[in-house]
């Protein structure tokens, strides 16, 4: 529809075809599991290209960054990751919810 | 995931069709269910495409019946605000109900209302509320919202509402505006409860004053509502 819309899931999913079309590599990160409180709901997704462009979310900004770092190595590998993000998490020191939330995150490459 | 299934969404999408994506977490492989068929490089047996069915028609994206290796991804289609008035709140109204992701379409016989230069991108239609409302298969993903203050064009919209599942009705008017709108309807036979289905005086009650901040009111209003409710069935569901 109009090209004003903000980032909606649709967005995301018609981006990535986008920026394969442009010779892209691209990776999807798709929210699979949520427990206590996180920022966006299960099926949020965040669509990044190898030049760490990227548009949608995951979390409210915590996490997005170590998820691109994640899907650059998807990218290269081919190969999907699951990743956890939380408080219980050892990761949570560096880059974790703030809100306490704990999240799975589903990586894969657009083949 | 394979550009071809992502090619084969976002064509089922573009037509409105309720659809869902699995994915095994552990491989990566998926498969899409769309018109009771599924495509794609991953196979799941009978009982499984029930609980895609319930998962679709309850919107809600998750693990499939609690086993963790597979997600499903629901992509139904967009809710639907059904604006009667092209007046100056419907202007502020319809762009923000767009940014909520809403598809809206705009509902005024009168020409001089219902422009595309007043409402650009927008479905509009110049026909009467009561026959265009019901042309548009009201469900519960939508909306209606009557902005006109003119009985002779909110009520016939309203009534069709009212004969419909639509999530929310909401009128604008004041309270007394609101009170005769209510005895009208129920001389025309609808009852106590059925009326208050309709939320009037429209919007929740922030002292908004502009146009815009009507607006706000109103869309927080149908969020609330939205939100609160059990989540409204797919079309394919409540058809």
């Amino acid at each position: 529809m109009s090209s004003s819309k903000p980032p909606t899931e649709d967005d995301v999913l018609a981006q990535a075809a986008k920026w394969q079309d442009q010779g892209r590599q691209v990776a999807l990160a798709t929210v699979v599991a949520t427990w206590g409180s996180s920022p966006r709901p299960v099926g949020s997704q965040l669509v990044v290209d190898q030049r760490n462009n990227m548009l949608g979310s995951v979390s409210g900004g915590c996490i997005e960054g170590a998820v691109v770092h994640e899907a650059r190595q998807v990218m290269e590998s081919g190969q999907p990751r699951l990743l956890e993000f939380g408080v219980s998490d050892e990761q949570a020191w560096e880059v974790g919810l703030a809100c306490g939330g704990t999240v799975k995150v589903f990586v894969e490459r657009l083949e | 995931m394979k550009r071809e299934l992502l090619d084969r969404l976002l064509e089922a999408r573009a037509a409105k069709r309720p659809l869902a994506l699995i994915t095994d977490l552990a491989t990566g492989r998926q498969a899409l269910f769309c018109d009771n068929k599924l495509s794609g490089d991953l196979g799941l047996g009978d009982d499984r495409v029930g609980s895609l069915r319930q998962a679709i028609a309850a919107d809600r994206s998750g693990v499939l019946d609690g086993d963790d290796g597979l997600f499903v991804q629901v992509v139904n289609p967009p809710l639907r605000m059904v604006v009667v008035g092209a007046v100056h709140i419907a202007q502020t109204l319809v762009p923000m109900a767009t940014l909520a992701g809403y598809e809206v379409i705009v509902v005024d016989p009168r020409r001089a209302w219902a422009t595309a230069e007043r409402f650009p991108g927008v479905t509009l239609t110049t026909e009467w509320p009561d026959g265009a409302l019901a042309g548009l298969g009201l469900d519960r993903r939508c909306a209606v919202v009557t902005l006109t203050h003119d009985p002779k064009l909110d009520d016939p919209a309203l009534a069709v509402a009212l004969g419909s599942e639509t999530f929310y009705i909401g009128a604008l008017g004041s309270k007394r505006t609101h009170g005769r709108r209510l005895e009208r309807l129920r001389s025309q036979g609808f009852t106590k409860a059925e009326l208050a289905r309709i939320h009037g005086p429209v919007g929740l009650a922030l002292g908004a004053k502009s146009p815009a901040e009507i607006a706000v009111s109103i869309l927080a209003q149908i969020t609330q509502v939205l939100h609160q409710a059990p989540a409204p069935r797919s079309a394919e569901a409540a058809g």
